[in-house]
């Protein structure tokens, strides 16, 4: 069938001033196959297992993004959760294996590789405390790894103790890295119904549903879906739902040919396709303005989260439509340093920490790369994690916590964090203490399935 | 081998001889053009042509000749295979 030359041109503009890009092609590799009680063997085993896959992902995918047209940002590597393997190591050892990580990202030259992980929501294994343990100087001796640990799931409940422990760990993160503003902390995330599948980082890690390789990719375009609702400034709710619908049904089916392309190259499965509007500090490449094109004058005021809701929901159905393997997170994310409007939303005063925890209840992720103020204590840390945890595990969706105190920064200060980190300004947190409630440790139970209101 | 095509989009101010520089460095590779579809609104030219890379081992050189020729005529020329545009705009 012919195309007609304003299609044509309608796909060359989106890539070339809207910003339509894969954002990330992610091989999921799994790793436990390598477990070995000797430990520098099993080291060697993960590093030749690591490049053996990867080796080829970046110019393969070069050479797709040359014959589409589309470019891909990132690409990148996912590993099984790396606590599967410590069993009995010792936690020196541990920071090593980040090591040999940090290393096979190094050389197959990917900016990052996700994994160094725990799945602890109900309880700790022996590998699992290692890796906590390990955690906060496993993130500040390396530059490409990044940690997830799952503490909660809507089957499970939350696991407290392990919650307490992670206000601890980001706390030293932040401190470890004092001189960079905290940014070891921009590596890791804490997880309540984590999904084994996920492309984007820091988040992503090789779920054990998964086979032994796997390609997921993450396609993006908050600048196409922005443009697209310019042209419809009269359009009532149902069709701006409909524009975004038709614009996110447009870019998956080129996410999933390009995704499809480079699996083949590599000769492993393609997986899923996640669809996330995930912004960059690039101009128009934002959620917080296709939130204000939508109509609220700055993001964080009051019908932001309606807002948010309607576009969620719109870019769901355009994905799934458009993919039968629509996975991942697939959804809007809003990290507060990767998105100028969000940026400027806290900068205004409209957009404050306690907004951005409601709109977590109706968008994918959660509270993501937030600067908070020095001041934040452990225990403090700790209470924002749980509230979030139970946010997910109530609606029995995925939520994260990334945020970094900054050491030495009050609210109002602004960070830069660098290159995809973005620059983010320092928030404040509730001054009033969660230190009684995080002590008595133990898990939130698993909450009720029926009895829904 | 099943036919492989890819389009050639060129976008930017009209002038004289774009098709003619485009179509010369395509027939000394050796490309046949199976297609070809141009507009020019408000001085705004847009072309694009539909070509057979069947046999086209190395499309990135095509790609980079191109470019250079778009560079000095001061417009933007792509080359993209297809299915990009079918998979975007036809179910």
């Amino acid at each position: 069938m012919n195309i007609g030359l304003d299609e044509i041109t309608e796909t060359v503009r989106m890539v070339q001033m809207e910003n339509l890009d894969i954002r990330t092609v992610t091989i999921g590799i799994d790793l436990k196959d390598c477990a070995d009680a000797d430990f520098p063997a099993m080291q060697t085993r993960v590093y030749n297992k690591i490049v053996n896959y990867a080796k080829n992902l970046k110019p393969y995918a070069e050479q797709v993004e040359k014959e589409y047209g589309v470019p891909i940002i990132n690409k990148r590597i996912a590993v099984t959760p790396i606590s599967e393997l410590l069993g009995n190591a010792t936690r020196e050892q541990a920071i090593e294996l980040a090591k040999t990580l940090d290393k096979a990202a190094a050389d197959i030259g990917v900016d990052f590789i996700g994994g160094y992980s725990a799945l602890v929501h109900k309880g700790v294994t022996k590998g699992d405390q290692v890796l906590l343990d390990s955690l906060a100087e496993a993130l500040t001796v390396t530059d490409r790894v990044c940690a997830s640990i799952s503490v909660a799931t809507t089957r499970t409940g939350i696991n407290m103790d392990v919650v307490k422990q992670m206000g601890t760990i980001i706390k030293e993160a932040s401190e470890n890295t004092r001189d960079q503003d905290g940014i070891a902390c921009a590596k890791l995330v804490v997880f309540s119904n984590p999904v084994e599948d996920n492309p984007f980082m820091a988040g992503a890690f090789h779920g054990t549903g998964e086979g032994d390789a796997v390609l997921n990719v993450g396609v993006s375009g908050p600048g196409v879906v922005l443009n697209a609702l310019k042209k419809h400034p009269e359009a009532d709710l149902g069709e701006v739902s409909q524009v975004i619908k038709k614009t996110v049904f447009k870019i998956t089916r080129a996410g999933e040919l390009v995704g499809r392309a480079v699996a083949d190259q590599l000769d492993v499965p393609f997986g899923i396709l996640d669809l996330s509007l995930a912004p960059t500090n690039a101009l128009n490449d934002s959620v917080a303005e296709i939130l204000e094109e939508i109509g609220v004058e700055r993001v964080g005021t009051h019908g932001t989260i309606a807002a948010l809701a309607l576009m969620n929901d719109a870019v769901k159905k355009g994905g799934a439509m458009a993919s039968s393997y629509v996975g991942g997170l697939s959804g809007a994310f809003i990290p507060v340093s990767e998105d100028n409007g969000m940026i400027q939303g806290v900068n205004d005063g409209s957009l404050t920490l306690p907004k951005l925890e409601a709109m977590t209840c109706v968008c994918s992720v959660g509270l993501d790369m937030i600067a908070l103020s020095g001041e934040a204590s452990a225990e403090t840390l700790s209470g924002i994690i749980a509230d979030e945890a139970a946010i997910g595990m109530i609606n029995k969706k995925t939520t994260a916590v990334r945020v970094i105190p900054v050491p030495d920064k009050e609210e109002g200060a602004m960070v830069e964090f660098g290159g995809l980190l973005g620059r983010a300004p320092v928030m404040a947190v509730n001054p009033f203490s969660s230190e009684g409630f995080v002590n008595r440790g133990g898990r939130i139970p698993a909450p009720l399935q029926s009895l829904i209101n | 081998m099943e036919n492989r095509r890819a389009v050639v989009s060129v976008l930017g101010k009209d002038q004289v001889g774009i098709i003619a520089k485009v179509t010369t460095v395509l027939s000394e590779k050796q490309i046949n053009v199976l297609d070809i579809n141009q507009t020019i609104v408000e001085d705004f030219f847009t072309m694009m042509m539909i070509v057979d890379v069947t046999q086209i081992e190395d499309l990135d050189s095509v790609r980079q000749t191109l470019n250079e020729i778009g560079e000095n005529l001061g417009v933007k020329i792509n080359l993209q295979l297809e299915e990009v545009f079918q998979a975007m705009h036809r179910i």
